[in-house]
């Protein structure tokens, strides 16, 4: 097949990638040899984001839709946690099935509408939809508005005498942990799937597929909702581990820093999108360490890395081979 | 004569004060080979995506095997065995030729709402798959990116993917497009031996090819039949040698 030519880069590649996740598994206990024990809160939110990024991969690198509006679900997810911890109730069970079901209903009907039009059209209305819920948020003064919803206490899983403490920063870490490798897991056998192929073909050439018999609003509209769905868990694990919710977590620059990860790590791999939110937070955090304008230098970065890594940082462990979906 | 499988009622099409299609009517028999010639910009492409669904007409009907499909999406009329190459090749440049061809297999194969098997060890997809484009000459080439290969291959590959549905009519718009003579030869020689086991309406500036293949041709211009019959009226056809064939460019 055509990859075994080039299974020394696939080395290379898959190496770089066992490095990252060992990297993420292993850091609650790195941290603290280092001397650097805040580094365990710069990974739960690289882990949150990545998971976030994994699933605006899914429509835009594989599925060909350039959402800029990603960030609705995040808030979705967020506010649904916080809304319900606002009225006392921290049942997990509960919250989180909600959250989920929720950013699915959503999806469906945002993607339903943005689905009829296309390109920058796309683009243009999925940011529409996603100020208008960023709006709602800020106009939200029961849930206070602009200054947020402080959340007092995470969600709670209890059965019988079993109770998973998420309050625990060691538990928080690894379901965070355990969520991201799921999500990986799940979304590398999606886009090689039936419906995966679907979906790639979409992107490669949607008159061709409407031709060869594929149905493009149905299986784009499916594949809409399921980003939206896990966009919307990292939203439920953010609000958890902020213990906080504001509009700011669905304004449309976190919608452009999702897509920035998206490309800086490797649009169309499952994985390069962790490999963009971590290098995107540890410099964004070390560069506003130096500077105060660290975006004038982190601007130029981004631009050199779409320049001359088009298969962004986790392509250029694939040699010339292709990374791996 | 055979049954008519294809009955087109008074098309019509305008972009602005164009008419590209200027009330066509055509009827097409069962498993006979239908060639469109014209010359550029006769409206020949634009006819035949009114007919697989990527354009909607302004007025007239487009009836298959006896239903009205005047109004019926592409991947509906797909489904009912209607297929299509284009003209500009449209194969997904990111997979590889076996990846394309099993697409097209898929698409005809249940749905597609499998999220967790892999496809690629979908025995019955790939296999196939690889019976198609065995047929079309590409097996050998299966594993290869479509990026990777010629041209005179990405327009196997289009009828590859248009016979993939196992169709009743194919809509073939200019396979020969761009191809070299020998190339030509061979895919003439391929759709001469798919002949008569389907209905095939074809479009193509060669007209080597369009004498040797076709039962019946269809002389579209501007927008407008001028003529329809058998390969030797349309060559004696004063009309369409004045209009199309009579300035001796036959390419």
């Amino acid at each position: 097949m055509a990859g075994l030519k080039n299974s020394s880069s696939h080395k290379v590649g898959i190496a770089f990638r066992i490095v990252i996740l060992a990297v993420c598994a292993l850091m609650p206990v790195i941290a603290p040899l280092v001397g650097e024990p805040y580094w365990v809160d710069i990974f739960v939110r690289v882990m949150i984001w990545a998971i976030a990024a994994i699933s605006l991969d899914l429509i835009l690198g594989f599925g060909g839709m350039v959402s800029f509006g990603h960030a609705m679900f995040f808030g979705i997810g967020g506010y649904t946690v916080g809304i319900l911890a606002y009225y006392d109730n921290f049942n997990g069970f509960i919250q989180w099935p909600v959250a989920l079901l929720l950013s699915a209903l959503v999806a469906a009907v945002v993607g339903a509408i943005c689905m009829r039009t296309k390109g920058v059209y796309f683009i243009m209305i999925t940011l529409a939809f996603a100020q208008m819920i960023y709006f709602l948020g800020v106009s939200a003064e029961e849930f206070g508005s602009d200054d947020g919803l402080t959340i007092y206490g995470r969600s709670e899983f209890k059965v019988g005498s079993l109770s998973l403490d998420l309050g625990d920063p060691m538990i928080f870490y690894y379901v965070v942990f355990f969520f991201l490798v799921v999500v990986l897991w799940f979304v590398h056998r999606l886009v090689n799937s039936r419906f995966g192929m679907v979906i790639r073909g979409m992107k490669s050439n949607e008159g061709r597929m409407a031709a060869i018999g594929f149905d493009p609003f149905r299986y784009k509209l499916t594949c809409f909702v399921i980003a939206g769905v896990i966009c919307g868990l990292a939203g439920i694990l953010m609000a958890n581990s902020e213990e906080y919710v504001s509009p700011d977590m669905m304004h449309w620059t976190k919608s452009g820093e999702l897509i920035f990860m998206v490309v800086l790590g490797g649009m169309g791999t499952v994985f390069g999108p962790l490999t963009g939110s971590l290098v995107f937070l540890f410099l964004s955090e070390i560069l506003s360490n130096i500077t105060h304008n660290w975006h004038l230098i982190f601007g130029p970065f981004l631009v050199l890395v779409v320049l001359f890594a088009r298969r962004g940082i986790d392509g250029l462990f694939w040699g010339r081979g292709k990374p791996h979906g | 004569m055979a049954e008519v499988i294809l009955d087109v009622q008074g098309l019509v099409k305008s972009y602005g004060g164009l008419m590209a299609t200027d009330n066509v009517s055509l009827q097409v028999h069962e498993n006979e080979v239908n060639a469109i010639i014209g010359p550029n910009g006769a409206g020949k492409t634009t006819l035949v995506s009114q007919l697989t669904g990527e354009i909607s007409p302004d007025a007239g009907h487009v009836i298959f095997a006896g239903r009205d499909i005047t109004t019926l999406p592409p991947h509906k009329r797909s489904h009912l065995g209607i297929a299509r190459s284009f003209q500009i090749t449209s194969v997904f440049l990111d997979l590889t030729i076996l990846e394309n061809a099993a697409l097209a297999v898929q698409a005809h194969s249940g749905h597609s709402f499998h999220f967790l098997k892999p496809a690629r060890d979908d025995i019955t997809l790939t296999e196939q798959a690889m019976e198609i484009l065995d047929r079309v000459g590409l097996a050998d080439r299966a594993h290869l990116a479509a990026r990777t290969v010629s041209h005179g291959e990405h327009r196997q590959l289009e009828i590859a993917m248009a016979l993939a549905s196992n169709p009743r009519m194919l809509f073939l718009d200019e396979p020969m497009a761009g191809m070299g003579p020998e190339e030509s030869t061979r895919m003439t020689e391929f759709l001469q031996s798919i002949k008569g086991s389907v209905t095939i309406l074809l479009i193509e500036h060669d007209m080597d090819a369009v004498f040797a293949l076709a039962d019946r041709i269809t002389v579209l211009v501007y927008g407008k039949i001028i003529a329809v019959g058998a390969p030797e009226e349309i060559r004696n056809n004063a009309e369409v040698r004045q209009a199309y064939l009579g300035d001796g460019e036959e390419a």
